[in-house]
């Protein structure tokens, strides 16, 4: 593909000089080619420098590209030709406060007050009121439809977010998500922090998926700062990348035996999701896996005490995964209740630019792991694990088979002592002048990311953090269309998407 | 039919018999820290420096368990002179006693005894994620899984404020939950018990600074029980309930 746009490698540290710095013209037009040939947009954000506002575009294709432009304070929106900016126009316009001109569906992303002192906001809202709800709701019209309001409290011990169905009878013609409310301003936070509270800021911005936001934390600090870990870091860090994917994925299966109503494995799912969190306690002391990475490498050893342990664990849990596994699947009324059930098109998640389980449900191969490996990946095979269907059947399916090459994984992995020198505490980070680095992680949910630039005192000026669920809660709203509303708490936990991650 | 069975009886009983049996957890867990008496001044100086949180206080020789995310920086370079211990009965009816050497009052003795008599035989809780990472929920809800199984007690979590009889809060509260959380406080009969789960729900947790987030429910909102940790242990949710309202 001929392009303006720069190759660039995962987790790489990059001058800012090497950036292309294309016209406006230009950048939106070469972009949009990518996109509309089936490119994929990893970040699109937008950042001060000096006096102007500029744009930044990472796409993948089988490679990594980045480009940047100056930005006017009104621009035609991208949205109009190309539905996969659609999202990150919204974000740029509420965060920076610029326009996307003829967007189709302009509302808030997290409701805030943008960063660019002075900028009007481009929503008109008022800051100080209470803004969450306060917004014109998409709307069906016609004499037999119904709206079915939901949060932002849900019922469960889940966290917080408003759905908007609308209905006609049981059937769901449109859902629309809102969410925003848990909205910590982490990006922004990041920027003024002392180093020393970069990673535990990194490690909560989703505590499921600790591992893989501070795996892609870590990575860029260490790119930046030259930084290099040892091999038993790296494989240390698969291993608790991979235990994170598997307490998910199990959790996740009970969940959906829950919502059909087959409680055996719920509960035995439940409980063995616990002892996967307790592997890794068992490594690092959190069952989340905090406090076990840092930039330079990992804080916790594989000792053989503990390897021992590990192996001991891991033989007694496969039987039981399996079987459980076996249960769930061979019977017939789950599968009566999983098949067809909230299906996304092949198309319609092309479209959305659906990454993780739910894109691979959905036909979609990518796998960071396989793609852009980083950490211990790169010496291993990973399968591509993709499926026709796309519905709950399909996304339950792939966790599935997450499950048994995570477990078959983490096994091989346990299985041959490494030596790792644990990092050093206060450790600080000078950071190179006018840099930048981006680096993509397959967490359990699929493609995690963040990039950092930083300014010409080394200081960061710019922090992008994408959590997969920024692509798939969409694909969420996609797959409840046409179904009855009853099959919502199926469909939503068979994506089970982060609202926190979202919402940064 | 017969796979059920099998696996039915593969799983065997796996509830735990706490609090008759203390239940065990792997020699890495950072539970209650402790300060040794003869630290020097200098290691905790070098301590409250590299403390991500700024939760130690040189001064007094204590340590904020409130703000602490237990992430044992502190452990690793006073060379376990502060030691965090395998201890996860942390709970306190009182923030300031979350500001600690190492000591920490018996809860069930600072429970209200009111609460005992109103809440000991069934407790409904309707809980509020308010803007946390979602760990403090994640350990919540495996409450219910059989190996804690927090129905045997009469404790349960509810889908509606008005059934329940207090609030569990996660998350340091945004400006965006902040509205919601109350109505749903106001939601909830009297008399009822609030209880705060978490460093973020405590302090603020990692968040401390933002513009956006709430630095303490007790700030907005009577507090009965502080449960710290980052996330707490389901065992320390588990004992904290047990001993305050049981």
């Amino acid at each position: 593909m001929s392009n303006a746009f720069l190759q660039i490698s995962n987790a790489e540290k990059i001058s800012r000089e090497a950036i292309p710095h294309l016209s406006f013209d230009q950048f939106q037009s070469q972009a949009l080619d990518m996109v509309t040939n089936g490119g994929k947009i990893v970040h699109y954000f937008a950042y001060p420098d000096k006096e102007s506002l500029k744009l930044l575009a990472v796409l993948r294709t089988d490679k990594l590209f980045v480009a940047g432009c100056d930005v006017p304070d009104v621009y035609p929106s991208l949205t109009k030709t190309c539905e996969p900016f659609h999202l990150f126009e919204r974000e740029i316009a509420e965060q920076f406060g610029i326009r996307p001109q003829g967007h189709p569906w302009l509302k808030m992303v997290r409701y805030h007050p943008n960063y660019t002192e002075g900028a009007a906001d481009v929503f008109g809202n008022d800051y100080s009121q209470d803004i969450p709800g306060n917004y014109p709701y998409y709307q069906v019209a016609g004499e037999e439809i119904h709206e079915v309001a939901v949060g932002p409290v849900h019922a469960g011990v889940i966290e917080p977010g408003h759905f908007r169905f609308n209905c006609i009878g049981e059937r769901v013609l449109h859902l629309e998500i809102q969410l925003g409310y848990q909205h910590r301003g982490i990006e922004k936070q990041l920027l003024a922090v002392p180093a020393k509270r970069l990673p535990i800021i990194g490690e909560n911005i989703a505590g499921d998926t600790t591992i893989g936001h501070s795996l892609c934390m870590a990575q860029n600090l260490e790119a930046l700062t030259g930084v290099q870990t040892d091999q038993g870091a790296r494989v240390i860090r698969t291993i608790a990348l991979e235990l994170e994917r598997l307490a998910n994925h199990i959790g996740d299966l009970g969940a959906l035996s829950g919502d059909v109503a087959f409680l055996p494995p719920a509960n035995y799912f439940g409980r063995i999701r616990g002892d996967f969190l307790n592997l890794s306690l068992l490594i690092c002391g959190n069952r989340f896996g905090k406090g076990l990475v840092r930039p330079g490498g990992v804080r916790f050893s594989l000792s053989d005490d503990i390897r021992k342990v590990l192996n001991e664990r891991l033989a007694e849990l496969r039987p039981e995964v399996t079987h459980v596994l076996e249960l769930l699947f061979n019977a017939v009324t789950v599968r009566a209740r999983f098949e067809g059930c909230g299906a996304v098109s092949h198309e319609d998640a092309d479209h959305l630019g659906l990454v993780g389980p739910a894109g691979r449900a959905s036909g979609m191969a990518y796998d960071v792991r396989r793609c852009f490996p980083t950490e211990h990946y790169p010496y291993m095979g990973i399968p591509e694990n993709k499926k026709a269907t796309g519905d709950v059947y399909a996304r339950a399916r792939v966790r599935y088979d997450e499950i048994l090459q995570s477990l078959q994984i983490v096994e091989s992995l346990a299985a041959i002592p490494v030596e790792t020198r644990c990092v050093s505490e206060g450790m600080t980070y000078d950071l190179p002048a006018s840099s930048f680095s981006v680096a993509l992680n397959e967490a359990w949910r699929g493609e995690v990311s963040h990039a950092v630039l930083t300014d010409e005192n080394g200081k960061i000026l710019r922090y992008k953090i994408k959590d997969p669920s920024f692509h798939n809660w969409n694909g969420l709203a996609m797959s409840l269309r046409d179904t009855g509303i009853s099959d919502f708490p199926l469909n939503n936990k068979s994506f089970n998407l982060s609202y926190c991650g979202f919402d940064l | 039919m017969l796979s059920v069975l099998k696996n039915r009886f593969e799983q065997g009983y796996r509830t735990n018999r706490y609090p008759e049996e203390k239940v065990k957890v792997f020699p890495r867990y950072r539970g209650r820290p402790v300060i040794q008496d003869n630290i020097s001044e200098e290691t905790l100086k070098t301590c409250a420096e590299s403390c991500p949180q700024d939760a130690i206080d040189v001064q007094n020789q204590k340590i904020d368990i409130g703000r602490c995310v237990f992430c044992g920086t502190c452990e690793n370079i006073s060379n376990g002179q502060i030691k965090f211990t395998n201890d996860y009965e942390i709970a306190t009816a009182e923030r300031a006693d979350l500001i600690t050497s190492g000591d920490l009052p018996a809860l069930a003795e600072h429970a209200k005894q009111h609460f005992k008599k109103l809440f000991g035989r069934s407790l409904q809780l309707r809980q509020v994620s308010a803007a946390g990472c979602n760990a403090c929920e994640a350990d919540l809800n495996v409450l219910a899984t059989p190996f804690f199984d927090l129905a045997r007690f009469g404790i349960n979590f509810v889908a509606s404020p008005r059934h329940a009889d207090g609030i569990v809060v996660t998350g340091p509260i945004s400006r965006n939950m902040k509205t919601a959380l109350l109505q749903t406080y106001e939601a909830t009969p009297t008399p009822k018990v609030v209880i705060a789960v978490g460093s973020c729900t405590i302090s603020g947790g990692p968040f401390i600074g933002s513009p956006e987030i709430t630095e303490g429910l007790d700030k907005i909102l009577p507090v009965d029980l502080f449960i710290p940790g980052c996330p707490p242990h389901p065992m320390t949710n588990l004992h904290a309930l047990l001993s305050f309202f049981k």
